[in-house]
């Protein structure tokens, strides 16, 4: 994967270089936020024999979990040497900014003062090994969902940093999004100009479909699709766009393609049920071209381009999708397939470019 | 209004035959199942009666757009609840619209009663007035089995005990089960359909237990119907990855008043993470597309509409297939599908007819039509 900087793989590539919206910067080891950690944290870590909170998204072995050349050597897990990062990614790729998204299990804890103080540490340990040793990353705030008004103390303390761009949050979570359960999170995000994405992953306890428990990997991963749907349904419906009309949300590492078919089928009822739903005030597509973006890895594409390229314009707006390759997380092999279709070179510098900037305010 | 639908049953459609694949019989009352249940089970029906995984007596957590989820002009003059009343379905539905097969879903709540016992008493109570109040009262008509889903073994009795009747055509499930469809504890009763031949029809609803999102319980019916389609692709999923088609290479499925746009993004996704995934599901000998080409089938109401019409053509062809859609208009939900409305844009012929009736035929094993 050590490839020649200088070459631009997207015609359509500005010089400035691209934005991607979806790297992964994985925590060595739990003894590497130590350091960040009051000792009565420190301590029950220790006391507790906490060895890791490393979540199972993604088993340590698995093709998809790391592209080829991506683990250290050292044995650390994929995604957490800064080195690998900048020669496999940063200048091959001449990435003007790159998004981390930490994804240390936070959100899956029961204790919420524990989850806080985690959180902080991440967070901490972001600014001090990532934010401030490389000027072209950015990353999103680790907070406890699971404790909305803890989250909120959290994104007051770091919103103002300028490192930092996004509230993180797990697309499998203990309510759907919408629920004014979380709102004290939105009024942050929102006062502070955060967009707040919503990533692959997430681990409450509960069953991961709707079904219940899935015996296989495979599925467990596909059917993040369907998390992401149901979210973007819940805070449609629970009119958080209403009550929050500037905030945005970044749909992260679900893929795209079932957009289109989620938007008609929730305009249709929308237009058949709306009485029980006030606050949304116009079509629920309108309220998704507003306010949701989302990136674009996994591709999830069809075996014919043109079908892809159908997609896109079904989506029906050009400022949702926002480029990503989701760093380590392996998805396509030529550089090229990170984007495997023909665009308008207009299309193609909003999706590379201009919409992150925009939703980001870079 | 039974005047204003017999008008258009012939405005702008032509000679198309209609297979009205999802029409759904309701058992008036909890009195007409009596006689089909044995004392034993009238007594319990009467003692302790109906238990589900919510704490409602009537009704559910997720109130309908209308009572009883039906047209507000599918209340019987009978005074009977919508869609118990052969004359009036009859005169709203199968005369109306000159329907050539209607294929009866009941959703009288069986499977997911928590008594497996008494959910196998009602199922045979419910196959039994089937018979008795439907299948030989119109030829036209034809049911599918209800079977007890969460205890496969009482579901492949049931199969066995009524299979020979010519009416059924399909066993029925509900989209929201206890596990995912494809896993183990369901095989017994794949093996019994196919067996006897009939496809497995999986339809909109259930309360299986689970919260109806993989993050929980959302607020409102219209997130409750739309998230609907989640539950149809996480089945999708399940039966595809569990190898459910290669142990049962026979077996027929049809996904039954949950859309359709949903599928061709979920068999792409499949299709790419198979490619880096594979060897964790050996079983699996080819792509999981092919898979659901050759297995399953979609009814097409609720049809998402999109905002071009003509993209609603560009999801048919994303399907690979004109021989997966089959007509339905869900009589008499008050999200029902008019077949003269149906479709916003006009279909080219031949797909037309395979939707509004021919895929259907081949599927089921109609007869073809004089």
């Amino acid at each position: 994967m050590h490839e020649t900087s200088g070459d631009k793989t997207f015609p359509g590539q500005a010089a400035a270089g691209i934005i991607d919206c979806d790297v992964h910067n994985n925590v060595p080891s739990i003894e590497a936020i130590y350091p960040h950690l009051p000792d009565r944290w420190r301590d029950y870590l220790i006391e507790h024999g906490v060895s890791s909170i490393e979540p199972n998204y993604y088993p340590r072995g698995a093709p998809l979990s790391a592209r080829p050349g991506s683990r250290p050597p050292s044995g650390a897990p994929p995604g957490s040497d800064l080195g690998l990062l900048r020669e496999q990614l940063l200048d091959p790729w001449e990435v003007q900014c790159a998004i981390l998204n930490c994804l240390y299990g936070v959100q899956m804890l029961y204790n919420d003062d524990w989850a806080a103080a985690m959180a902080r540490a991440v967070n901490n340990w972001q600014i001090a090994e990532w934010l401030e040793k490389d000027p072209r990353l950015r990353a999103s705030i680790v907070v406890p969902a699971q404790s909305p008004e803890l989250a909120a103390e959290e994104i007051d303390r770091l919103g103002g940093h300028p490192g930092f761009v996004q509230v993180l949050l797990l697309v499998r979570a203990k309510m759907p999004y919408g629920r004014r359960y979380y709102w004290p999170i939105y009024q942050e995000a929102e006062r502070y100009g955060l967009p707040v994405g919503i990533h692959a992953g997430g681990a409450t306890g509960d069953p991961i479909t709707p079904v219940g428990w899935p015996s296989y990997y495979i599925e467990d991963y596909v059917s993040l699709a369907q998390a992401f749907q149901s979210q973007v349904i819940s805070l449609v419906s629970e009119g958080v766009f209403a009550r929050f009309p500037q905030l945005r949300v970044v749909l992260i590492e679900g893929g795209f393609t079932w957009l289109p078919s989620l938007m008609w089928r929730l305009d249709k009822n929308w237009k058949g049920v709306r009485r029980e739903v006030p606050w949304v005030d116009r079509l629920p597509s309108e309220v998704i071209h507003e306010h949701i973006r989302l990136t674009i890895q996994p591709v999830d594409e069809p075996p014919t381009p043109e079908h892809l390229f159908q997609i896109i314009e079904q989506i029906g707006s050009e400022e949702l999708l926002l480029f990503s390759t989701d760093y380590p997380h392996w998805h396509f092999d030529k550089r090229e397939d990170a984007l495997p279709t023909k665009l308008p070179s207009e299309l193609e510098r909003k999706i590379l470019v201009e919409n992150a900037q925009a939703v980001y305010q870079l | 209004m039974v005047e204003r639908l017999a008008e258009s049953a012939t405005e702008g459609r032509g000679k198309v035959s209609i297979v009205d694949c999802d029409i759904h019989n309701a058992v008036p009352s909890p009195e007409s199942l009596k006689p089909y249940l044995s004392s034993r089970w009238q007594k319990h029906q009467e003692m302790i009666g109906p238990r589900y995984r919510h704490g409602f007596t009537q009704g559910d957590p997720y109130p309908r757009g209308n009572p009883n989820a039906a047209r507000l002009d599918a209340w019987p003059p009978s005074g009977l609840p919508p869609g118990s009343d052969l004359a009036f379905m009859r005169e709203q539905l199968l005369d109306a619209l000159d329907i050539e097969y209607g294929i009866l879903n009941c959703l009288d709540k069986v499977g997911e009663q928590l008594n497996e016992e008494y959910a196998a008493a009602l199922a045979r109570a419910v196959n039994d007035w089937q018979i008795a109040e439907w299948l030989e009262k119109d030829p036209r008509l034809r049911a599918s089995i209800v079977v007890p889903y969460e205890n496969a073994d009482f579901a492949a009795a049931e199969i066995e005990r009524v299979s020979d009747h010519p009416g059924f055509v399909q066993i029925l499930l509900l989209v929201r089960t206890r596990e995912p469809l494809g896993r183990r504890k369901y095989w017994r009763m794949y093996e019994a359909a196919e067996h006897y031949g009939l496809p497995v029809g999986i339809h909109f609803g259930g309360m299986g237990g689970n919260p109806i999102t993989s993050s929980g319980w959302p607020s409102y019916y219209i997130e409750d119907h739309t998230t609907m389609s989640q539950a149809f692709q996480s089945q999708v999923i399940s039966l595809v990855s569990e190898g459910v088609f290669e142990r049962f290479p026979d077996l027929r499925v049809v996904m039954i008043e949950g859309g359709f746009a949903w599928l061709p993004p979920l068999m792409w996704r499949l299709d790419k993470h198979w490619k880096r995934l594979r060897d964790e599901v050996p079983h699996l000998k080819r792509l999981p597309s092919e898979y659901v080409k050759e297995h399953i089938w979609l009814t097409t109401q609720p049809m998402e509409e999109p905002t071009n019409p003509k993209h609603l053509l560009q999801v048919i062809e994303h399907l690979g297939s004109e021989e997966k859609l089959m007509f339905s208009t869900d009589y008499p939900h008050w999200d029902y599908d008019d077949p003269n409305r149906a479709f916003p844009i006009r279909l080219p012929p031949d797909l037309k007819q395979k939707i509004f009736s021919e895929n259907a035929r081949a599927l089921y094993r109609f007869e073809a039509g004089e």
